[in-house]
């Protein structure tokens, strides 16, 4: 299977700016390429020249630009895209970051095309010719390692897993467009309207690297929280309560249900670590807890759990680092 | 208007779940359920038989106990319940899994067409989230995934949902026959009453083979599977745990301790 180039969709903002998760699975991609070549996928009418110099550092040596009249928001669209973009590129492996829209094209793919597919995966590696996907399941609480034995694997792999890094070698990467022939079928969907989120000024939640998160203990107040998460360069969280409540947009909302997160330092505050919420966070890499109820299930999962006020801890926390930071 | 419901049995999400040597999730120890997230799609289904004049069919593919599942299903007010049961059906993945489910809503629209097709948004065990964009592949349908609002236009015979996705919110419509998947945030599932439970006794539950179905077993199953888990673990135990009560400091070791971890 490493004779093959690695294929990776590379997902963007409206402005044609990459998602940063987009270099990890870069960097992973030339890992498992070996001696092959390492290809990106654009799906959309965005220009993909300010996307170049990154990709050109990350080695890629191709971009297919899909070309189509119809919405690649459209899950269906986006698989008949990739579909081309595998057979144009001669690719058996497809990377994609771990999304909603993502997963959906990917159980789109494997049905049409035979490939193995696996979601929300930690790493991926190959062995005996074979790529393994490895993850973690059941809220975190398991890790696997799951090997594809189809001839060609998708593999949507979460935010956070690899540390991405530039190619030893740059690449002046060749972009070529691609027309794709969608099926009518894939259009029956219409989009009524789309609305892109608003940019907080803080890093996205489902890739950001630190992750505060408010609860119930917040009372609403959630000043502390985003005063900690800004020392930190982190992004804002929030539990199914505090959403409900209105304390914070639904965005914010991690868990099973909402948003997925598996930052490499988690701190929560004034949660209780209901289990859909753990399910939602559990495979963070450090988990700070601050909560003034002793009993709390989130301090069984704390690597540094502190029984006490948030109001007082988190404000503390943020004076001093900003004093070590100088 | 007719509905199917598709529903799974899963481990109870606050029981201790585990994974077998085979990599497949331990589905005996009777702390098994309805996937709570297919609650809501039974509400939703439920609610828009209501609305329009419909009837609900409840469908699960699985063990013997998965009759659990379709049977909650009933108490909840569905109509109908079928149950695929098939010894070759073990190990599916989800795209088997979307294979076995398409035969069997084909099946049921012979008997009298399918409008819509409902199913929640992700198990609460393997949590793919492939199942429904899968199934509506293989049953040419046009999918409506993820939705936390959803109408149905009978006389346009249109379904309309909203989604909220990483970045962005989208409003999508498509004629029916559709699949829909739901969110845990379009409804508040109803608790069976006991008229409910009573009547839910009176219901058949109709049961289903793959050869019934004309499912080539060599195409699901493990036979089928396309993955293979080659190793399972329970995650090691987090080490070197600090819990502190605040004294007055808990703050500044807080980030003591970050900077010495390198987390900042």
């Amino acid at each position: 299977m490493t004779a093959t180039p690695v294929l990776v969709l590379l997902d963007h903002a409206a402005d044609g700016t990459l998602r940063p998760p987009v270099r990890e699975l870069l960097t992973l991609a030339r890992d498992l390429a070996g001696d092959a070549e390492v290809h990106g996928v654009w799906a959309g009418g965005e220009d993909v020249a300010a996307a170049l110099p990154v990709l050109g550092a990350q080695g890629v040596t191709t971009v297919h630009r899909l070309v189509t009249d119809a919405d690649p928001h459209l899950s269906s669209v986006l698989a008949d895209g990739l579909q081309a973009a595998l057979g144009a590129s001669g690719a058996s492996l497809l990377l994609l970051v771990s999304s909603f829209e993502n997963k959906e094209a990917a159980a789109r793919l494997a049905v049409r095309t035979g490939a193995g597919v696996v979601t929300d995966a930690d790493g991926v590696t190959l062995q005996e010719g074979q790529v393994v996907a490895h993850k973690t399941v059941l809220a975190g609480t398991w890790t696997t390692r799951c090997a594809v034995t189809a001839p060609s694997a998708v593999v949507t792999v979460k935010a956070n897993s690899v540390a991405a890094q530039d190619a030893a070698v740059p690449s002046d990467p060749r972009v070529v467009d691609l027309p794709v022939a969608v099926a009518p079928s894939s259009t029956r969907v219409r989009v009524v309207e789309r609305t892109e989120h608003a940019a907080s000024g803080r890093p996205d939640l489902g890739s950001a690297h630190v992750v505060v998160v408010g609860g119930r203990g917040t009372e609403g107040d959630f000043a502390p929280v985003e005063e900690l998460a800004d020392v930190l360069g982190g992004a804002v969280g929030a539990t199914r309560v505090a959403t409900d409540e209105g304390w914070i947009g639904h965005d914010a909302q991690i868990g099973q249900t909402g948003v997925t997160v598996s930052p490499r330092l988690y701190i929560g505050a004034g949660v209780s670590g209901a289990v859909h919420h753990r399910g939602g966070m559990q495979a963070s890499g450090t988990i700070v807890a601050v909560n003034s109820d002793p009993d709390a299930p989130i301090f069984e999962i704390a690597d540094f759990g502190v029984v006490g006020d948030l109001f007082t801890v988190l404000p503390q926390a943020a004076a001093e680092l900003r004093r070590l930071q100088g | 208007m007719r509905i199917v419901v598709c529903v799974k049995f899963v481990p109870d999400i606050q029981s201790d779940r585990q994974l077998g040597p085979d990599g497949r999730v331990v589905r005996d120890g009777g702390d098994g359920t309805l996937n709570e997230l297919d609650e809501n799609a039974v509400e939703a289904a439920l609610a828009l038989a209501e609305e329009h004049d419909g009837e609900v069919v409840v469908l699960t593919v699985g063990p013997d106990d998965a009759v659990d599942a379709v049977r909650k299903g009933l108490q909840m007010g569905a109509d109908e319940a079928v149950h695929v049961l098939d010894d070759d059906v073990a190990g599916s993945d989800a795209i088997g899994t979307a294979r076995v489910l398409a035969a069997a809503v084909r099946h049921l629209s012979a008997d009298a067409p399918v409008d819509l097709v409902v199913t929640g948004m992700a198990g609460l065990d393997g949590l793919t989230s492939l199942l429904p964009t899968a199934l509506a592949e293989e049953l040419d349908l046009p999918a409506l995934p993820l939705a936390s609002s959803l109408t149905v236009d009978p006389d346009a015979r249109t379904a309309t949902v909203t989604r909220r996705l990483d970045h962005a919110t989208e409003t999508l419509t498509a004629d029916l026959p559709a699949l829909v998947s739901v969110t845990d945030g379009l409804n508040e599932p109803r608790y069976p009453n006991f008229k409910g439970i009573m009547a839910a006794r009176k219901k058949p539950v109709t049961t289903l083979t793959l050869a019934e179905l004309g499912v080539d077993p060599s195409t699901v199953g493990a036979a089928g599977a396309r993955t293979r888990v080659l190793e399972a673990a329970p995650r090691p135990p987090r080490e070197d745990r600090v819990l502190v009560t605040d004294t007055g400091d808990a703050g500044t070791r807080l980030a003591a301790w970050l900077v010495e971890r390198k987390l900042v």
